[in-house]
């Protein structure tokens, strides 16, 4: 038998001073990311913001400073470059979209053809989002973050107690929290992608809540003289290598996707793998000890035990 | 002792009916399958997405204000041409609103008269506040817009799907989404752009007269360069007749190949539109130049004729979505009901313009609100990085399973190559479309699969710990584990049915694969796994568990 840990007896309830502050430093982060998205400062994508962006491949490099100063002198400021780590391409975004008129992507393409007329450019993908379908989309993702929540918490709720639930719920917003956190600090784009990447996370993250409290209310109908505080102890030692192994199987997935998936992936992958390591943390430190300092002691568990 | 047997069945059962849906995806294989036996299949497989295999998702809008302006200008023609039938003689006919006509005639007994012969048309009704003795005002009715913006979306569906089947695309996808949207999905094609410019022309062929007779139509230039149209209508503006328009004509010149526009005073009124055609084909003049033939149908051919005699000499513009192609005299009555559009275009665009006549033309303009175009070289890219890093993926977690759980390792690792048969074949039996986003939700799944499997054998441990005989062990891990698996499955299927029901696009495909994968690891991990472990500890009694 392999084991990576043992039987361990670590108390990690009485580190979770500790662990709510480092907490909140994530929830504050994930807070301002979410406020500057209101606010609109935050590096939406034109999934949600609405807006032109595409993605040229070119037969020699381009750098990014030439295609911007090309595009200025075309009249075409405001722009996003982005340059890929392979392959010579740009990924052009501006938040214009098209008039009547005229295509942006059109353009983007006239202009580059003029003034580089030596190398050649194929257009790999294009992107055009009219703002009032960036709206809808936000306003989609946020009924279908709004309703899972509410369902997640329903379903524990009744199948533990509510004061599961809600510290479930606390975990798993926390997680979220943390993921948007580290993409606003990063400046990285949040498309629809990454919106998808933080309900899987949420989902992922719930399951892992889920298993340390089966545990905890396994064991509160068992031995109920020891205390709330014991029980959680020993309840979240006993499943860690479960908890363990299961995370590092996820990090072992997510590592080649992170690296290899290609380009639109890579995001996806780096918000899941972000997401799994919060996610762990905080199925012990914080929904666990939000058990454990939640009113109503030991409950309603302990009276049917 | 438990029976395997049934289970065992229904295993072997379920691998078969996903490997028959999954077949047809394959083509490398299904290809070489005799014909009869092709045709047994139910399904036709997994379809790739547009990200996957290159393509274009346009959302467009119909702009149902012009439909409703468009149709009330068409009635103000039928009004004009009723009124000439029972020769009267009013001062004008306009439209002069978005859903009214005013006519203004001398005071008099007319205006009965012309009640009467209005009576007939169809959808108006007299607004009998706002006309005087001089003026009578016809209204549209609320229901009657409603009903001609309605009709003017599914006449653009079916305008769109049209031109689709003629531009030939395999397997498009063209649906109304929401009250005035409309999706058009083209996968894998080679020419977005000409595509997109196919889909979004209007292509309201019309012929109109041009009018010599007014002096503006000596003193506009001969011809400008293109993009000073705006500035020759602004000089003119005032001087364009009641009833007459300026048109450009647009001229390439074929040595240079630069554009010109020849400025033309039209008048207004429709004498006959590309809705009277029955075909058109491109063909080659004696120069070598492609033109398109048009063929009238019976009601266009006796109108042309009708119109050409009454016009003789007199010169005609040939108007496509409000630029001229050609503006030739009319030299003799043209009977035959056919008739050339010249123009300076290439081959591929006399074609496409051969195209849109035949599709017919769409009730109003369409307003692009989103495009995707992804190439079919970054769609390669991204299914071979995709599947290499699944594979890289999947490989990691077999081996690292084996070497953590040694033989249960390896069980747990049948239970996923199961899983995976299963979701692949659920997915293709469902015909579903798989995405990138879709593949992300194949990898999770093998991830929760892991996942109950570990809970599960952590249990098993547990129990072994307590010096269990392994049987007992056995069934008491997978009892113990199998709340747990449940709760956490459930969660995850909440979350899954919140993307599936409100997500759009990638993210549905995300949610169909991540809800499929959740039901079908039930499966696998409490039905797949045990039925092995019960074979183990039946054919002899064991004592050690490698796990």
């Amino acid at each position: 038998m392999i084991e990576i840990l043992g039987k361990t007896n670590i108390d990690f309830m009485s580190k979770r001073k500790i662990a709510f502050i480092c907490s909140g430093v994530l929830m504050a982060l994930g807070m301002l990311a979410l406020v500057q998205i209101a606010r609109g400062a935050a590096n939406l994508g034109i999934d949600f913001a609405g807006g032109t962006a595409v993605q040229l491949k070119f037969d020699q490099p381009v750098r990014t400073d030439e295609a911007r100063a090309a595009l200025e002198r075309n009249n075409l400021g405001g722009v996003e470059i982005q340059e890929f780590a392979s392959g010579n391409k740009l990924l052009i975004r501006m938040k214009t979209t098209t008039t009547i008129e005229e295509k942006v992507a059109d353009r983007v393409v006239a202009i580059f053809t003029k003034e580089f007329p030596v190398r050649k450019l194929d257009v790999e993908a294009s992107t055009e989002i009219g703002p009032t379908i960036g709206h809808k989309l936000q306003e989609d993702a946020l009924i279908a973050i709004l309703i899972s929540f509410a369902g997640i918490i329903l379903y524990i709720a009744a199948r533990f107690e509510f004061r599961f639930g809600v510290a479930a719920a606390v975990a798993t917003i926390h997680d979220v929290l943390a993921v948007l956190g580290l993409f606003y600090l990063l400046d990285k784009e949040i498309t629809l992608l990454v919106v998808t990447a933080l309900l899987t996370l949420a989902g992922y993250s719930l399951t892992d809540t889920v298993v340390v409290f089966d545990r905890i209310r396994e064991n509160l109908r068992v031995r109920r003289r020891d205390g709330l505080e014991t029980i959680v102890n020993n309840s979240v030692n006993q499943v860690l290598s479960r908890t363990i192994v299961t995370s590092l199987t996820v990090v072992l997935v997510l590592i080649p996707l992170t690296l290899a998936g290609g380009e639109v992936l890579h995001d996806f992958s780096l918000a899941l793998l972000w997401g799994v390591i919060v996610g762990t943390y905080s199925s012990i430190f914080v929904a666990s000890s939000l058990l454990v300092i939640l009113p109503s002691g030991a409950g309603k568990l302990l009276k049917q035990g | 002792m438990k029976k395997v047997g049934g289970r065992f069945v229904m295993l072997a059962l379920v691998v078969v009916f996903s490997v028959v849906a999954f077949l047809p995806s394959y083509p490398a294989l299904f290809q070489t399958l005799p014909p009869w036996l092709k045709r047994a299949f139910p399904n036709k497989g997994i379809a790739l997405g547009l990200d996957l295999q290159g393509g274009i998702h346009l959302v467009l809008e119909v702009e149902e204000d012009r439909a409703v302006e468009i149709a009330v200008d068409r009635s103000v023609n039928t009004i004009q041409d009723l009124l000439t039938d029972k020769k009267i003689t009013v001062e004008s006919v306009k439209r002069t609103g978005f859903a009214q006509v005013t006519l203004v005639f001398p005071k008099g007994d007319l205006k009965a008269q012309i009640q009467k012969i209005l009576e007939g048309i169809p959808g108006f009704s007299e607004n009998a506040g706002a006309g005087s003795d001089s003026t009578l005002v016809y209204e549209l009715p609320e229901g009657e817009i409603k009903r001609i913006k309605d009709s003017a979306i599914n006449q653009a569906l079916e305008t769109i799907r049209n031109r689709i089947d003629q531009f030939g695309v395999a397997e498009p996808l063209i649906q109304r989404q929401g009250l005035k949207q409309i999706v058009v999905q083209l996968p894998g094609i080679k020419e977005p752009k000409r595509a997109k410019d196919l889909i979004k022309e209007t292509a309201l062929l019309e012929f109109k007269m041009l009018d010599d007779t007014n002096r503006l139509a000596t003193e506009l230039p001969q011809r400008v360069l293109k993009g000073q149209e705006e500035s020759i209508l602004k000089q003119h503006q005032d001087k364009i007749p009641e009833g007459d328009q300026i048109l450009f004509e647009k001229v390439v010149e074929k040595d240079s190949g630069r554009e010109y526009r020849i400025p033309y005073l039209v008048k207004k009124r429709v004498m006959l539109a590309g809705d009277v055609l029955s075909d058109a084909r491109v063909s080659i003049g004696q120069f070598n130049d492609p033109y398109v033939a048009v063929t009238f149908d019976a009601r266009g051919a006796r109108e042309f004729e009708r119109i050409t005699e009454e016009n003789v000499k007199k010169r005609m513009a040939i108007v496509l979505d409000n630029t001229i192609y050609s503006a030739p005299v009319i030299q003799e009555r043209i009977s035959g009901g056919r008739a050339q559009i010249t123009g300076s275009f290439s081959t591929q665009e006399a074609n496409d313009l051969a195209i849109v006549l035949r599709a017919g033309a769409l009730p109003a303009p369409l307003r692009v609100i989103q495009d995707l175009t992804v190439g079919p070289s970054l769609g390669r890219d991204s299914i071979e990085k995709g599947i290499h890093a699944t594979l890289l993926a999947g490989a990691m977690v077999v081996l690292f399973m084996a070497f953590y759980y040694r033989l249960s390792g390896v069980i747990a690792d049948f239970a996923l190559t199961l899983n995976l048969i299963c979701l692949v074949g659920a997915l293709a039996a469902l015909n579903a479309t798989l995405t990138l986003p879709g593949i992300a939700g194949i990898i999770l799944t093998m991830g929760m699969g892991v996942d109950s499997n570990v809970l599960i054998f952590e249990r098993i441990r547990e129990e072994l710990r307590q010096g269990k005989p392994v049987r007992l062990a056995v069934d008491g891990g997978y009892d113990k584990a199998l709340l747990t698996i449940i709760d956490s499955h459930v969660t995850t299927l909440i979350t899954g049915l919140a993307l599936f029901l409100f997500g759009t696009g990638p993210i549905k495909g995300f949610a169909v694969t991540l809800c499929l994968g959740i039901a079908i690891n039930l499966f696998t991990a409490l039905v797949g796994t045990k039925v092995i472990f019960d074979v183990m500890n039946r054919r002899r009694q064991v004592e050690q568990l490698s796990i």
